[in-house]
């Protein structure tokens, strides 16, 4: 479809990656967009590759399939580099996300011979510095919204403010931690 | 409006059924006079009749009406004749007769 | 009066039936979790716990007492619902059709999961379909929207003077039900208002009107009976439609049996249930852009099955795709494949008709899918290939 973007993610089973994609489809739906946000389902387990998925569209998202060609990849844990064909069908023009580290040119041979844009984050050290715990799925919501223009900064950090209040009302303590990792997040792509 | 399910019989369309069958009316069974399938029928002997009440229980067509504490004549037009209470009886009050009336 | 307003929200399949739920706001619902409608009791208990519905839950030990405990409850007078999936509906069978038969108005959310073997957690209809002789009416749906909408309406199909029977709305497990996507809300009040009280005329709980439930039939009614239910199945078509259109007065949106999406001028028309519908329009679009004449014929009723409709509707493509996400495992063919083509024979429409097995136990169907189908109805329809029935597409050969 015209003017949809396709976004595929992959993760390990506990590290969040579903939620990403299920609130990135939450962040691009306040920008007024279509959008869906899915994970391929299986026997939840802790650990084993996952992906997920998010279509944003201007006009009204039919297509219920998994998406094959997309546009960005965003990976949450660098290891399934080694296991996961994470590059399969990725557009050359869009880009691939990790988390790792490492630099660009250190990542690259990883990659399956993938000539388009790599972006690089170090989520685990931006969400240690900043949540104390390693919860890479906030960084990497924030440098998928960065990457992918799906909003600029200040509109995507006060919904995400406001989100948390609402989501973490009985632990607010936790809001400013989370809010710093967004930010950092998404100055370190940009 | 309820329909009449007394006018509902085996020659009725089935047009005419109610939905899913539903029987509008409680206590149906009273209508059903099944003391015509007797071909035994108990008698009750009174002189020897202790009142101890152990056929009333026993009776699985709720024959045996009780009053005041005391058992009182069959039920005829419900009782199938079955014997269960000519069995149970200690002290041979109840008595099966052939026939429908003996 | 409708307020006429609406919200535009974002939510995953089950968040919309349990959202409607809430508004509907039932009296009764008994359920036994199962993967991948858990949601749906877990989302409600939740409404329950904080006070937002006055629905009482029944916890109960397997899907088996959950339709029980929904009979006994809706003979009571209490309007009841439930929800399941794959193993729990099979579960439920026996009492399925009771439920149907007792000419009981419970409505049962299903989220479309597989039957086993081999387990397997992901979406097919087995499930629905192997319920459908149990005398419920089954409405399918697309995507979360009508998964709402269908539930919304569902309620007063069943509970339509003539009509009397359960209803069973259905969604594809994971594919819509975990999918976040957009969705119009009606407000709270206009659903209250479109669904209405509850008011049966004959339940159990009713001092001074005596009622029988489920009596035990002798030969000379039990025929009468079925008939009768039978009956009620075809009163549902004028309930199904009026619904709908009051439902549309509503909220703007248009339902019938079916949707036809560009199949006017059509050549070639898949006929297709569920959310791989939308992914069959997508194709589509592409397929037009190309100058092929493809269209989508979604099926929304599959119970009762709009023969008549259906037949007319495909009456002047030149060949059919008949699309089943169920094995039938008959050495013939799926439950549309047979159930469409007698429908075409009846009403004397001859074209070529090809039924496709697809997206068993979750295997994915893509649009590159469809154009392949597409291509093939084109190549029978020019005498090039000879139709092959019963077929299977995104299987490894």
């Amino acid at each position: 479809m015209q003017g949809t973007l396709e976004l595929r993610w992959h993760g390990r089973g506990g590290q969040g990656a579903k939620t990403a994609a299920l609130l990135l489809a939450d962040v691009a739906f306040k920008t007024g967009q279509y959008v869906q946000g899915f994970p391929e389902y299986g026997p939840e387990r802790m650990g084993a590759p996952i992906t997920a998925f998010n279509r944003i569209s201007p006009e009204p998202i039919r297509v219920h399939s998994n998406i094959y060609r997309p546009d960005y990849v965003i990976v949450v844990d660098e290891t399934l580099l080694h296991t996961v064909h994470v590059t399969e069908g990725l557009k050359e023009e869009g880009a691939i996300i990790i988390n790792t580290p490492k630099t660009e040119e250190e990542i690259r041979p990883l990659l399956r011979g993938y000539k388009g844009r790599v972006v690089t984050i170090d989520a685990r050290a931006i969400s240690e510095r900043t949540l104390g715990k390693n919860f890479p799925n906030t960084p990497m919501l924030a440098a998928a919204v960065a990457v992918c223009r799906v909003m600029d900064k200040q509109a995507f950090i006060d919904d995400m403010e406001a989100s948390f209040r609402h989501k973490f009302a009985k632990k607010p303590e936790v809001i400013e931690g989370n809010m710093l990792a967004l930010q950092q997040a998404f100055e370190a792509v940009e | 409006m309820r329909t009449d399910i007394d006018k509902i019989n085996e020659q009725s369309p089935y047009t005419d059924l109610t939905e899913g069958l539903q029987l509008f009316a409680g206590g149906t069974s009273r209508k059903f006079l099944t003391g015509e399938w007797r071909t035994d029928t108990p008698v009750w002997h009174f002189d020897k009749c202790k009142q101890c009440l152990l056929c009333t229980p026993t009776c699985p067509d709720v024959c045996i009406p009780v009053v005041d504490g005391k058992r009182k004549g069959f039920d005829y037009d419900h009782c199938k004749g079955c014997g269960i209470c000519a069995k149970v009886c200690p002290f041979g009050a109840i008595e099966m007769k052939e026939g429908v009336n003996p | 009066m409708s307020t006429g307003k609406s919200r535009r929200e974002r939510m995953s399949g089950n968040e919309a039936v349990a959202y409607a739920i809430r508004q509907v706001d039932p009296d009764v619902m008994p359920a036994f979790p199962i993967t991948p409608s858990t949601e749906i009791p877990q989302m409600v208990s939740s409404y329950i716990a904080n006070g937002e519905v006055s629905t009482e839950f029944i916890p109960v030990e397997s899907e088996h007492s959950a339709m029980s405990a929904a009979i006994g409850s809706e003979a009571a007078g209490a309007r009841t619902m439930t929800a399941t999936s794959s193993a729990g509906l099979a579960l439920m069978w026996e009492e399925l059709l009771l439920a149907a038969s007792n000419r009981l108005p419970i409505v049962l959310t299903l989220v479309n999961r597989t039957l086993s073997g081999p387990i397997n957690i992901n979406c097919d209809h087995s499930d629905g379909m192997g319920a459908r002789d149990t005398g419920w009416i089954q409405i399918y749906s697309e995507n979360n929207q009508e998964a709402y909408d269908n539930y919304i309406q569902a309620f007063p199909i069943a509970e339509a003077a003539g009509v009397h029977l359960p209803v069973m709305v259905c969604q594809d497990g994971f594919i819509t039900s975990h999918a976040v996507e957009n969705i119009e809300l009606l407000e709270d009040e206009d659903v209250k208002m479109f669904v209405g009280d509850y008011d049966p005329e004959e339940f159990l709980l009713n001092p001074g009107s005596p009622v029988s439930v489920g009596p035990y039939s002798v030969s000379s009614y039990a025929m009468e009976a079925k008939k009768l239910q039978e009956e009620a199945m075809e009163h549902a078509r004028e309930a199904v439609l009026a619904v709908a259109e009051r439902f549309e007065e509503l909220s703007g949106r248009k339902y019938g049996f079916f949707e036809e999406y560009r199949t006017d001028d059509a050549d070639y028309i898949m006929l297709i249930m569920g959310s791989a519908a939308g992914t069959a329009k997508a194709a589509v679009d592409e397929l037009r852009e190309q100058g092929k004449k493809a269209g989508v014929l979604k099926l929304r009723v599959f119970r009762p099955f709009p023969e008549k409709e259906l037949a007319q509707a495909l009456a002047n493509c030149k060949a059919a795709a008949i699309m089943d996400r169920c094995e039938s495992y008959n050495g013939n063919c799926g439950p549309l494949g047979m159930e469409v083509p007698a429908g075409l024979y009846r009403n004397k429409i001859q074209i070529e008709t090809v039924n496709y097995i697809y997206g068993l136990a979750g295997r994915d169907f893509t649009t590159d899918h469809v154009k392949e189908i597409f291509a093939e109805l084109e190549e029978i329809a020019d005498g090039k290939r000879e139709p092959v029935q019963h077929r299977y597409i995104g299987l490894r050969g």
